[in-house]
């Protein structure tokens, strides 16, 4: 039977998360949750070659997985004087628990709980929700193997101390909840993009934001963040050009993923009651991926929406790409006008967005060398060497002669 | 699951002068007691009141004042009884402290894990 490793890598990439998320409602331990999947799915490259691949794949991995981890409490029940608890979960593995909610879902909210710090949630989610090893998650935090262990042996324990719950939050906490869990996913989406360049973890949380909307379909603002997600990565390729960033205004149009694009205008056609953060957002994307030229843009439409966003989520980031886009509708004095006045918050000096976009509208103001300065300030706090490299070409390409 | 609940003062941060979200402390502890989750609470009096107890070298050492100086106050507490920490947060939420202070919930720990 030589498909097996083929048959089983498949059911593993579609089944993994519903099966391990199902025996951590039913045994409440992450950690053995984790253990007996993987020996299930190490039985079944032993079994399935001899008896043939079960017509039921997904339900031979969570039976053999279910067993195994009643064999492993009721050894530790033995050792420890506690029998009552493997009856319990006995009982509990006969009748199956009603689907009221996905256990997919609970595990992505209590992953995201607020009460664990913002980097557990990340690595937890990426860990136990998308699957990757430790290892792995290593090289996107830039820690070791060991670190990262530990980091998530101490979520997993602060889930089990602080009674943290293994449940969709009550209608009340949603919002505020889901919220939590779609900024995990945004978070992992923009590491993963500005991280490495492969994309892969781009692609693990659009597959997250998918799975959160197939789960909760009335939430806009999930739709709106796959939308948002769809929008970015569409422009992968033609964001770097030869390891070298390019602009959105430089970017070729062509080389945009228009299938992406079309699917997150047509999410975004869906109505919607009361449009939140991400919807906004999204609708920013959609303008920019609307225009089929960078210089056809509706830079009023855009003016609008960072208005409201900015007053639904006050930020000197949001205030700041606010100004660019005054710059662009209304020309650069406008745009640095706005930009003089962000330029005293404390928070946004050492960021080096701030002094590229001033560099940019001094430039389009036919003020070079006030343009240069500022673009030199910039590539000095810019954090990479490929954002350094970009904003130094755009310094080079600085002649005096071009502004008549 | 029981959480102790410290109710402190906030001095760092704005109240929320509306309250908006909140009871009033006596609704607060009405509707907790008939529910099951409040098991006890009562205000205490402040640091200036506090007394520190030490036992070193065989000699009972008291001192004035809390262990901890930090402009926060812990101005009560209570015990919640809850299915989870959901339930406790949505209790603590509820209470009047919750707008003008800040609430932090601590576990029991369990007497039968070590």
């Amino acid at each position: 039977m030589p498909d097996v490793h083929a048959a089983l890598a498949d059911v593993v990439a579609r089944e993994r998360l519903r099966v391990v998320a199902s025996l951590i409602r039913v045994f409440g331990d992450w950690d053995l949750a984790d253990d007996v999947f993987a020996e299930a799915t190490e039985r079944a490259l032993r079994r399935w070659p001899i008896d043939g691949i079960p017509a039921n794949p997904g339900a031979w991995l969570t039976t053999t997985a279910r067993r195994r981890a009643i064999d492993v409490i009721r050894r530790r029940a033995v050792e420890s004087g506690k029998l009552a608890e493997v009856a319990m979960h006995e009982s509990q593995e006969t009748g199956e628990a009603p689907a009221i909610a996905d256990d997919r879902l609970r595990l992505m909210f209590t992953c995201c709980h607020p009460a664990l710090p913002l980097e557990a949630r990340v690595a937890l989610t990426l860990r136990v929700v998308v699957g990757l090893s430790t290892a792995a998650l290593g090289r996107v935090f830039l820690a070791s193997e060991q670190t990262i262990g530990k980091r998530l042996q101490r979520a997993k324990q602060k889930i089990a101390n602080a009674g943290i719950p293994y449940r969709v939050p009550t209608e009340q906490m949603l919002p505020e909840r889901l919220d939590g869990v779609l900024t995990v996913v945004y978070l992992i989406f923009t590491e993963g993009w500005a991280a490495n360049a492969d994309g892969a973890l781009a692609e693990e949380a659009i597959r997250l934001g998918r799975l959160l909307l197939e789960l909760l379909p009335g939430s806009d603002e999930a739709r709106a963040l796959v939308a948002l997600m769809l929008m970015q990565h569409a422009r992968r390729d033609a964001r770097s050009v030869d390891g070298n960033l390019v602009t959105l205004e430089e970017q070729d149009r062509g080389r945009w993923d228009a299938d992406a694009i079309r699917e997150a205008l047509a999410l975004l056609r869906s109505p919607v009651r009361e449009r939140g953060s991400y919807r906004i957002q999204a609708e920013i994307a959609a303008v920019h991926a609307s225009a089929p030229r960078a210089d056809r843009t509706d830079w009023p439409a855009i003016v609008a929406r960072y208005d409201e966003l900015l007053w639904m989520q006050p930020s000197p980031v949001v205030a700041l790409n606010r100004a660019v886009a005054i710059g662009m509708a209304d020309g650069p004095h406008a745009g640095l006008a706005v930009l003089d006045g962000l330029a005293r918050d404390q928070r946004l000096c050492g960021y080096h967005p701030l002094h590229a976009a001033r560099g940019e509208l001094l430039a389009r103001a036919g003020q070079p060398t006030e343009a240069a300065t500022a673009l030199a300030r910039a590539a000095e706090l810019a954090p990479t060497e490929q954002e350094r490299t970009q904003i130094r070409r755009r310094l080079t390409s600085l002649h005096p002669a071009d502004f008549g | 699951m029981r959480y102790l609940m410290f109710v402190a003062t906030d001095p760092e941060n704005a109240p929320d002068a509306t309250g908006e979200g909140t009871l009033p402390i006596d609704e607060w502890v009405a509707k907790n007691d008939a529910a099951g989750t409040r098991v006890m609470g009562e205000r205490i009096r402040p640091a200036e009141d506090a007394t520190t107890v030490r036992r070193r070298d065989g000699k009972v050492l008291v001192t004035d004042g809390p262990f901890a100086e930090s402009r926060e106050w812990i101005v009560g507490f209570d015990i919640l009884e809850c299915a989870d920490l959901d339930e406790a947060i949505s209790v603590a939420a509820e209470h009047p402290m919750a707008a003008s202070g800040r609430l932090e919930l601590r576990p029991f720990w369990p007497g039968d894990q070590p």
